[in-house]
């Protein structure tokens, strides 16, 4: 569990370093840690105090830059690179939008947050905002978050009233105000420029890029993105410094993340753990380990490749090097521990059944090959019809799909069924051999 | 659409809402309010008819047929009124691994309707839906605004009956890892030799 931790020797890669403390979810979970009272006692506002006070602008972008703090919805672009796109001002109207539309399968890190820390990302929107100079937050929040979108357009109504949002902030001189918008169910609005699409009342199809957001954005106008815990990891690196979080990960990866782990283990739930620290220590040491016989693991919400449940994989550093290496990606951090007697081909239906579902329809291989012909094959496959050859046809259709879509969300339909069948190729032909499973079970819901 | 005239328009005696909703978005970015004002009216009618799509395309200079461009592209809004109680179950993966598609059928079974239908006394609707960010949780049953999370086969019968008695239980606060509060979270030394979720 070591060797990742070999060139950096002070670098703090397990949550079992007596160093480590949880930042990120220190409130989630306790009882009215989402009113503003509570977060006061608890140094709230501190850290948007001391930047907009004692910050230039230009200040705080470094501060996160040094950091070395990278996206936390999937892609992992440095924050402050991304925040550095952003044009000089010139007059126009300029956002920070925060991505809350968190719908990866596997992922439910922010919705927490949502509910029980929401002054934590106002926080953060405030210090995003300043940094950019940008006067107006966006919180797009998925539609089903209700308890989520009630606690957050509560806060800001607190924050508001306590002047923490408002005109001249602080005495800083710097204005700030957060517009709260609710989607209605759709996957593809996590995409970025499909989700600004959908905050303008357009439908939520992707916009091509370039133009990219910071140039032209939300109406037009400058805006940058970032997901929930991205610009709440802005809060604790403005309290706590930039060497603080960088003494936290590998070389590629710092600070800390929020990793969720969810299927046949004993303690599903979001743990924050440093990066770097390994899957076995997430699932085994916190997680309690699986509940039954397990097989593969999905290590970063469902469209990133599955791996197998094994040492060497297990062993692999969660950070966004460690699993490339290993032929996947951290993605959301999203663990599903996938036990020994579920179909893999099955589950996999099921994977392909959501993207199919999700495709907006936009351009010619997401809707008819993600969104048509790819759940047929695997209805054909699932209802044992499969014939020798509809595998190759998969794998086929598999590498004409990856990298023509408009948006990305094809490659990622595709990515998970590449992976299952490299790993688990004699579940497939067991299947089409036999025309039943080769794990039939179907009981899985608990009395 | 002809039929418009004789339906009191719903945001007439709602100026306040409307206003408030409009008053969100800058000057220049009014049609973001189509969504907002389409929440408005489901949560109310439980659907969102052809003359409420009008009425809002009016509100917003906007043609009809763009606002239910933009409606039909989402999931959530119903072009016909859902039951008293939308069940919502979701199907994807980690749900799937704990049962959702059992909990499905038992509530086909018990129901007497399948996805997307309501039943006759317009009580029930049910409605397979894709992730709903509770995977820790699962399965999850979405009942209208409200989660319930660890969703057993008693605890769904249970649901089931105080609904059929027309009442909804307090969602139980079901939970994990650190979002139980960090010190509860520790790790644990033995691999596998603890049970449940919380």
């Amino acid at each position: 569990m070591s060797d990742a931790v070999a060139d950096k020797p002070q670098a703090i890669t397990s949550r079992h370093d007596a160093r480590y403390k949880v930042t990120l979810y220190e409130h989630v979970g306790i009882d009215n840690a989402w009113t503003l009272d509570y977060y006061l006692e608890h140094e709230g506002y501190q850290a948007a105090k001391k930047a907009l006070t004692t910050m230039q602008p230009d200040d705080v972008v470094n501060e996160v830059k040094k950091s070395g703090l990278r996206g936390r919805g999937g892609a992992g672009f440095p924050t402050g690179v991304k925040w550095s796109f952003m044009p000089k001002p010139d007059g126009r109207q300029r956002f920070i939008l925060c991505n809350g539309d968190e719908s990866e399968p596997g992922s439910f890190k922010d919705r927490y947050i949502l509910e029980d820390d929401p002054h934590q990302l106002v926080e953060g929107l405030m210090i995003a905002g300043y940094a950019m100079s940008a006067t107006i937050g966006i919180v797009y929040i998925r539609g089903e978050y209700h308890l989520g979108y009630d606690r957050l357009v509560s806060a800001i109504k607190d924050a508001r009233a306590a002047g923490y949002l408002g005109k001249d902030i602080f005495g800083s001189g710097f204005d700030f105000d957060i517009i709260v918008h609710r989607g209605a169910g759709a996957y593809i609005c996590g995409e970025e420029t499909a989700l600004m699409n959908s905050f303008e009342g357009l439908r939520g199809n992707p916009r091509m890029k370039p133009p990219f957001p910071a140039q032209a954005g939300v109406y037009g106008r400058p805006t940058t993105i970032n997901n929930v815990t991205s610009i709440t990891s802005a809060v604790h690196i403005i309290k706590h410094g930039a060497e603080w979080f960088a003494s936290m990960g590998t070389d590629d990866s710092k600070g800390t993340k929020l990793y969720q782990v969810s299927g046949c283990v004993n303690r599903p739930g979001v743990y924050e753990m440093p990066m770097g620290a390994t899957f076995g220590e997430l699932i085994y040491d916190f997680a309690g380990g699986p509940s039954e016989d397990a097989k593969a693991f999905i290590p970063g919400g469902s469209s990133t490749p599955l791996m197998p449940f094994t040492d060497e994989y297990l062993s692999a550093p969660m950070s966004y090097d460690g699993i490339a290496k290993k032929g996947s990606m951290l993605g959301t951090g999203g663990v599903i521990v996938i036990p020994k007697e579920k179909c893999l081909v099955n589950f996999m239906w099921n994977c392909v059944r959501f993207y199919a579902h999700e495709s907006c329809g936009k351009c010619t291989p997401c809707r008819e090959g993600v969104a048509t012909w790819m759940p047929k094959m695997f209805q054909k496959l699932v209802m044992g019809r499969g014939e020798p050859g509809d595998l190759e046809l998969i794998e086929n259709m598999s590498n004409n799909i990856k990298g023509t879509g408009f948006c990305v969300h094809a490659d990622a339909a595709m990515w998970p069924i590449d992976a299952s069948i490299k790993y688990f190729r004699d579940e497939y032909e067991y299947l089409i051999a036999n025309g039943v499973s080769k794990y039939p079970r179907t009981t899985w819901w608990k009395d | 659409m002809t039929e418009l005239p004789t339906i009191k328009p719903f945001f007439a005696d709602k100026q306040d809402i409307v206003d408030e909703i409009l008053g969100r978005y800058p000057e220049y970015g009014q049609r973001s309010a189509v969504m907002p004002l389409l929440w408005e009216v489901q949560r109310a009618e439980r659907h969102v008819n052809e003359a409420r799509i009008a009425e809002i395309a009016t509100i917003l200079d906007m043609h009809p047929t763009e606002v239910k461009g933009v409606m039909s592209f989402y999931s959530t809004y119903h072009e016909q009124p859902v039951g008293k109680y939308h069940l919502q179950v979701c199907a994807t993966l980690s749900c799937s691994l704990a049962g959702a598609d059992e909990m499905y059928d038992y509530l086909v079974d018990e129901l007497g309707i399948v996805n997307g239908e309501t039943d006759r006394e317009g009580r029930f609707s049910l409605q397979k839906v894709e992730c709903l960010g509770s995977c820790g949780t699962a399965p999850v049953l979405q009942v209208n605004h409200t989660y319930y999370e660890c969703v057993t086969r008693s605890r769904c019968k249970h649901l089931l009956e105080t609904m059929r008695a027309d009442t909804l239980p307090e969602p139980w606060r079901e939970r994990g890892g650190d979002n139980v509060g960090v010190e509860k979270a520790q790790p644990v030394k033995s691999p596998g030799a603890e049970g449940g979720n919380t």
